[in-house]
């Protein structure tokens, strides 16, 4: 199991350093210092064996997170559980800087106390820690004993992610459907992989215990209900947007632990209590059928050695009536670009010689539609015998949509002993596509 | 409220200031001052001369100021094991608060305190935590028995802790029973032989429950302690695959590697012809597959164990190649082992599209990618052999680039397509020769003067190419000085007449000039070689060499299985066994995967035995493990191994020649013969069915009776790897001793004598009954016959292979 976890600044100073197991000496901190932040060469794995202790280390802006075992722990525990502290420690005092670990480290101590004991990992949802170790240290005495039993019922039981006895005036639920697609194109204009990787992420005020149903187009649902199962939830359809596919693919998904997975392994229906506030409910990926909500043409010319003539056209390929935003293409430059010349139709251009690239940004732009952009870029001559290796043109943009087709068609929530009922829960929908990687070869 | 500041006073005198600050009447200022202690101490400053003052603050009601006390104990109490005592009083009277929240912590704290006269003290207050009406302080209880039993194993036994433990895997609490389980889990390890998990389908019913409800680092412990469990038959086997594949969907992706691992070791009981084992393959591809979106780290992870995942059952991914594909943003960990998978999973359906991946890669930047980029194409070639011809020319293409690297890669991996395809693609020598000059590397140099000896008849200036670099023979690494050695030497028996004076100079450089053992070794065999027999040098500097494979990179069988058993872990991101690097007793068992389908009591794993275990054809030289690309290309520039120039067969050679084939000697001369699986390696007395018991049990009357069986003999050293002497031989049991009967050959040139036969360790405890009986000298073209009595009794060591067993003969 974890033998320890060191937290270190962009020096390699250490601001947090527990030790679990005997085997891990004090040494260890300064290994790992010395071999991997120091290491004059850029560490190519995240697992490091030194001296037959494993490091495992994850960065987050400047600090580094590391975890130290000599025994064969399981490493996608490790890490899961590495990513779950900078989650805690984000939602106890915000981001993670150097700063906000000196000022909280009393706090950080006592929650690597709870959420980790010997070195396996204990109950770490949030909701449950915020209910006794607070950054006021005094709530431990003035608990009356059903409080104090409440908190380690919960924070042992089945349902550690939900208190009792949460009371809203106005219940109320926000589903945003956030889809991230991702694309290799060929310069050609074919498609080399596609894939979309979405979330549902569920803010819940709901009162009490809620028992939630959330159904969406999925295929196999759709098509197990047939004929007569559509018209059911014909009333609901009203909360998806976008264009009219009927039913999506699912390639596989994942679930918050709070959905009862043996359900939806046998009925695929998706059950469960959400925690308070938001959440992430679901991922799924899917990768037939994507809407590409945009198509780059590349063209790029060399004009002798020192010159190079690149033209992008950009099309948008979905409802004229939506309108896509933030909308940046990115055209790599060579190294050795003393000057460019762009001419855009819409929105701004410029070329960024920190970043060896030309950044073309539109603010909006309706579906349908097609820009381009054209340049000329000025080389400085070289003896370098390799060639540019000429990356991708990448694209980031938002689209009000979900370039899976995936919609929402119900969710339900049933709570039997407060007197409010499905209808009475206010709830709203979003749908948000964003660019993943968005590459065009060229 | 900043706490930063603590992390600043460095004054002088620090201490003394401390210390009146901890006795301090007013409660903050000594919460302060505690909090400064800490600061200090994460540090790595020694604040251990306060260890009384801050234990003086032990007794308080504030919560966090315990907590920070209860901090600096877990670090100083070793130091001071005699102040610690002076704890122990507020620690009982803690596990006895009506919190219990304190009680817990309580119970926590003095677990980690590892000073021996505590842990008296804690046996009492754990054992009352351990029966806790509260599950919060149950579950804090059963790791602390952990913990103890990490200081004092035997005072856990003697207490009976062990068994309150176990009666917790029936708590009504699921968290309690997870870190009950992960405890005894850990206990057990230490113990290989106790049946201290005791794992029956009653309690793994029990687990199964707990697995739906609850935390997801619970279900991990679950998950991890289930795979530990052989079901009986095929039916339980599937009806726990049934309750664990609903957890491939947790978000968790450990959970869903641990679910994985139960899965992938019970999907070995099953029937192939079940439906149900078809449905099991579908869905444990999406889920890998879903792995790849995770964090880059544990992308990492799930990618170094699909590569173990993708060797065991390639079915699983095969039709998901393109998730595989390199992202420009990818880190570069991430990079190269997606390269990997591309290559394991490469065939003759998706072969354009990888190559069209991998010329693009070779494009990068990032100088590793893009020579491992520059080899997965090599590897594909070899691995593909329609593409082999695409891919030549892909090469080709690269080289034309002329960036450095990538020319040097390329060539060395042309050199393995030559070894592959003998004859077919030297149209593009010349096109390699063009690139002599910018070869810089000494493996890249290597393959380009192996391939210019190699192809010499057809190079019209070979003699001058080779020339050339003899001019700066002392500056070369020893692996182009020993490929241009014997390079020149084919050169030479290829075209004698006008590169005789270039073969002297050659050997004169080796065999005079040289400090390199190796060099003037291969040097002296040459030239007597060529001195005595020119034409028996022909034969075997240009003998027929032995077609490499694309099995070479595969992981050696037993260690894939071990490996398989151990994925999501460690053992699975280094593909290496615990035990190699875990100290102490830990992680020495070997796990395997369960029998085969159908019946439970079958050992043979479907791979690996053949029907009797009959010692036949010799495994493969697979090298134990390791870098997918690295062996195979080595193959020809180091002599140990299957390449390189054969071995001269000349016998009565003097001693000192042997140093020519250095250390590759032992594993050239060790004719493994296929026993049977590892798991029939019990000692012979042992009721074990199948295997070489059955095939000695066979033979068990006098002489040779009907249906008595012995194997045909085989090969188990062929002369061409023994210095002229060849062996074959084989196991059989008569008069009901086991006899080994070998024939010996003489296939040099010169008289033979003096045969002893010596056996090293091995996993059946085999040795000699007897002497080697072979009297007469044997002639050359001689045969003889020779029978070896054998008992079990020698020394035994496991080996690795089990069944490989090795023969080594020494003249």
């Amino acid at each position: 199991m974890i033998g320890g976890l060191f937290i270190y600044n962009h020096k390699g100073e250490v601001l947090i350093s527990r030790v679990y197991r005997d085997d891990i000496g004090r040494n260890a901190v300064d290994a790992f210092r010395v071999n991997v932040i120091h290491a004059r060469q850029q560490v190519r794995s995240p697992v490091t064996n030194i001296a037959r202790t494993s490091f495992f280390h994850v960065k987050r802006s400047n600090i580094w997170l590391a975890a130290v075992t000599k025994q064969n722990v399981n490493a996608a525990m490790v890490f899961e559980f590495l990513y779950k502290m900078c989650d805690v420690m984000t939602a106890y005092f915000g981001k993670i800087s150097e700063e906000n670990i000196k000022n909280n480290f009393v706090l950080i101590y006592e929650l690597l106390d709870e959420i980790l004991d010997f070195g396996y990992p204990q109950n770490s949802e949030t909701g449950a820690l915020k209910t006794f170790i607070t950054q006021q240290g005094i709530k431990g005495q003035c608990q009356t004993k059903e409080e104090q039993s409440q908190i380690t019922s919960q924070v042992t039981g089945q349902i550690g992610w939900r208190r009792e006895g949460i009371k809203y005036r106005r219940n109320e639920l926000f589903l945003d459907v956030l889809e991230s697609v991702n694309l290799l194109m060929s310069p050609q204009g074919q498609v080399l992989s596609a894939h979309v990787s979405g979330r549902v992420v569920m803010k819940s005020y709901l009162s009490g215990m809620p028992e939630c149903k959330f159904g969406m187009n999925d295929k196999i649902v759709i098509d197990k209900q047939g004929k007569g199962g559509a018209s059911d939830d014909a009333g609901k359809s009203d909360l998806g947007g976008g264009s009219g596919k009927q039913s999506i693919a699912i390639d596989d998904c994942t679930f918050h632990q709070c959905v009862r997975l043996s359900k939806f392994d046998s009925e695929r229906s998706i059950s469960f209590i959400p925690p308070d506030g938001e959440y992430e409910l679901m991922r799924y990926r899917t990768t037939k059928d994507i809407i590409l909500p945009f198509r780059v043409i590349p063209l790029v010319r060399e004009v002798g050695r020192t010159k190079l003539e690149v033209k992008v056209v950009i099309k948008s390929n979905f409802k004229p009536s939506l309108l896509a935003q933030k909308i940046e293409v990115r055209i790599p430059t060579p190294l050795n670009t003393s000057g460019v010349q762009v001419i855009c139709m819409k929105g701004k251009a410029k070329y960024k010689a920190s970043e060896n690239a030309i950044v073309w940004k539109i603010k909006r732009m309706a579906g349908m539609k097609e820009s381009q952009i054209s340049a000329e870029i000025e080389l400085l001559p070289t003896n370098d015998k390799k060639k540019w290796a000429r990356p991708p043109i990448s694209m980031n943009f938002e689209v009000p949509f979900a370039p899976s087709g995936l919609k929402v068609r119900y969710l339900k929530v049933f709570e039997s002993k407060l007197n409010y009922s499905d209808h009475d829960v206010i709830k709203w929908v979003r749908y948000i596509g964003r660019s993943g990687i968005y590459e065009t070869r060229c | 409220m900043t706490d930063s500041k603590y992390f600043t006073t460095t004054k002088k005198g620090e201490i003394f200031e401390l210390k009146a600050e901890l006795n301090s009447d007013k409660k903050e200022k000594k919460k302060e001052a505690v909090k400064k202690v800490i600061a200090s101490m994460t540090v790595g400053k020694d604040v251990s001369a306060l260890f009384p003052d801050v234990v003086n603050c032990m007794q308080t009601d504030n919560l966090e100021l315990k907590k920070l006390v209860y901090l600096y104990l877990m670090n100083y109490a070793k130091s001071q094991p005699d102040m610690a005592i002076m704890a122990v009083n507020t620690f009982v009277k803690d596990c006895e608060d009506p919190n219990p929240l304190i009680r817990a912590l309580a119970v926590r704290t003095m677990g980690c305190i590892r000073v021996d006269k505590i842990t008296e003290y804690l046996c009492e207050p754990l054992r009352k935590c351990l029966k806790d009406e509260d599950p919060y302080v149950r579950k804090t209880a059963a790791v602390c028995v952990a913990k103890l039993h990490d200081i004092n194993a035997q005072l856990v036994e003697d207490q009976g802790f062990l068994d309150t433990l176990k009666d917790l895997i029936s708590d009504s609490n699921p968290m309690v029973v997870a870190n009950a389980v992960a405890a005894l889990s850990e206990i057990a390890e230490s113990h290989p032989n106790s049946n201290l998990l005791d794992l029956n389908p009653q309690t793994i019913n029990k687990l199964l429950t707990a697995l739906n409800e609850c935390t997801e680092w619970g279900q991990i412990f679950i998950l991890d302690c289930l795979a530990n469990y052989t079901p009986r038959d095929d039916r339980e086997s599937q009806s726990i695959c049934e309750r664990v594949t609903p957890r491939l969907s947790h978000a968790n992706s450990a959970v869903v590697l641990s679910a994985v691992k139960v899965l992938m070791k019970f999907m070995e009981m099953l029937p192939k012809d079940l439906d149900y084992y078809g449905t099991l393959l579908k869905k444990l591809a999406p889920p890998l597959v879903t792995l790849l979106s995770a964090e880059p780290e544990l992308q990492y992870v799930a990618l170094r164990n699909i590569n173990l995942i993708v060797q065991r059952r390639p079915e699983i991914l095969k039709h998901e190649m393109k998730v595989f594909f390199v992202k420009y943003n990818d880190p570069i960990y991430v990079k190269l082992e997606k390269l990997d998978i591309m290559i394991r999973l490469a065939s003759q359906a998706n072969i354009a599209q990888v190559l069209a991946e991998l010329k693009e890669y070779a494009t990068e930047v990032d100088v590793d990618f893009v020579r491992k980029a520059v080899r997965a194409i090599g590897r594909c070639a070899i691995k593909v052999e329609q593409s082999a011809e695409r891919c030549v020319s892909t090469l080709l293409d690269l080289i034309q680039t002329k960036v450095n690297y990538v020319v040097q890669e390329a060539i060395v991996v042309i050199k393995d397509i030559f070894r592959k395809y003998p004859n077919k693609y030297e149209s593009v020598i010349a096109t390699l020769c063009e690139n002599l000059d910018s070869l810089d590397e000494p493996e890249a140099r290597a393959a380009m003067i192996w391939i210019v000896g190699e192809y010499a008849e057809r190079i019209d200036n070979a003699d001058e190419l080779l020339e050339s670099f003899l001019e700066g023979f002392h500056d070369e690494s020893t692996q182009v000085q020993l490929q241009l050695l014997t390079a020149i030497v084919k050169l030479f028996l290829k075209k004698p007449t006008e590169t005789q004076e270039l073969v002297q100079q050659v050997l004169s450089l080796a065999t005079q000039d040289s400090d390199n053992p190796d060099l003037r070794d291969r040097g002296y065999i040459y030239w007597r070689l060529l001195s005595t027999d020119p034409v028996a040098a022909k034969e075997v500097v240009l003998a027929e060499k032995p077609l490499i494979s694309e099995e070479t990179d595969l992981i050696e069988p037993t260690l894939l299985e071990e490996l398989i058993c151990h994925i999501g872990t460690l053992a699975s991101v280094y593909h290496k066994p615990p035990s190699a690097f875990v100290e102490g007793s830990r992680g020495v068992q070997h796990k395997r995967l369960p029998g085969s389908a159908g019946s439970g009591e079958s050992v043979e794993s479907p791979d690996t035995g053949s029907a009797a275990g009959v010692p036949d054809a010799p495994p493969a030289v697979i090298p134990s493990q390791g870098d997918l690309l690295g062996d195979l290309l080595n193959l020809d520039l180091t002599p140990p191994a299957t390449s390189g120039p054969p071995p001269p067969a000349t016998s009565g050679l003097q001693l000192g020649a042997m140093d020519l084939l250095g250390g590759g000697l032992d594993s050239l001369m060790g004719a493994g013969f296929g026993a049977p699986p590892a798991a029939t390696a019990a000692p012979f007395s042992a009721p074990v069915s199948g295997g070489l018991d059955d095939l000695f049990d066979l033979g068990g009357g006098v002489g040779m009776p009907m249906g008595a069986y012995s194997p045909p003999k085989t090969v188990w050293l062929p002369a061409m790897k023994g210095k002229g002497l060849e062996i074959s031989g084989t196991f059989a049991r008569r008069g009901g001793v086991i006899q080994m009967e070998m024939t010996l050959t003489n296939k040099a040139m010169s008289v033979m004598t003096d045969f002893a036969i010596q056996f090293n360790r091995n996993s059946f405890g085999l040795a000699p009954a007897g002497p080697l009986q072979v009297l007469t000298p044997l002639s050359p073209n001689q045969s003889i016959e020779v029978s070896l009595p054998l008992s079990t009794v020698g020394p035994v060591m496991k080996m690795d292979p089990l069944n490989n067993l090795q023969v080594k003969p020494t003249l």
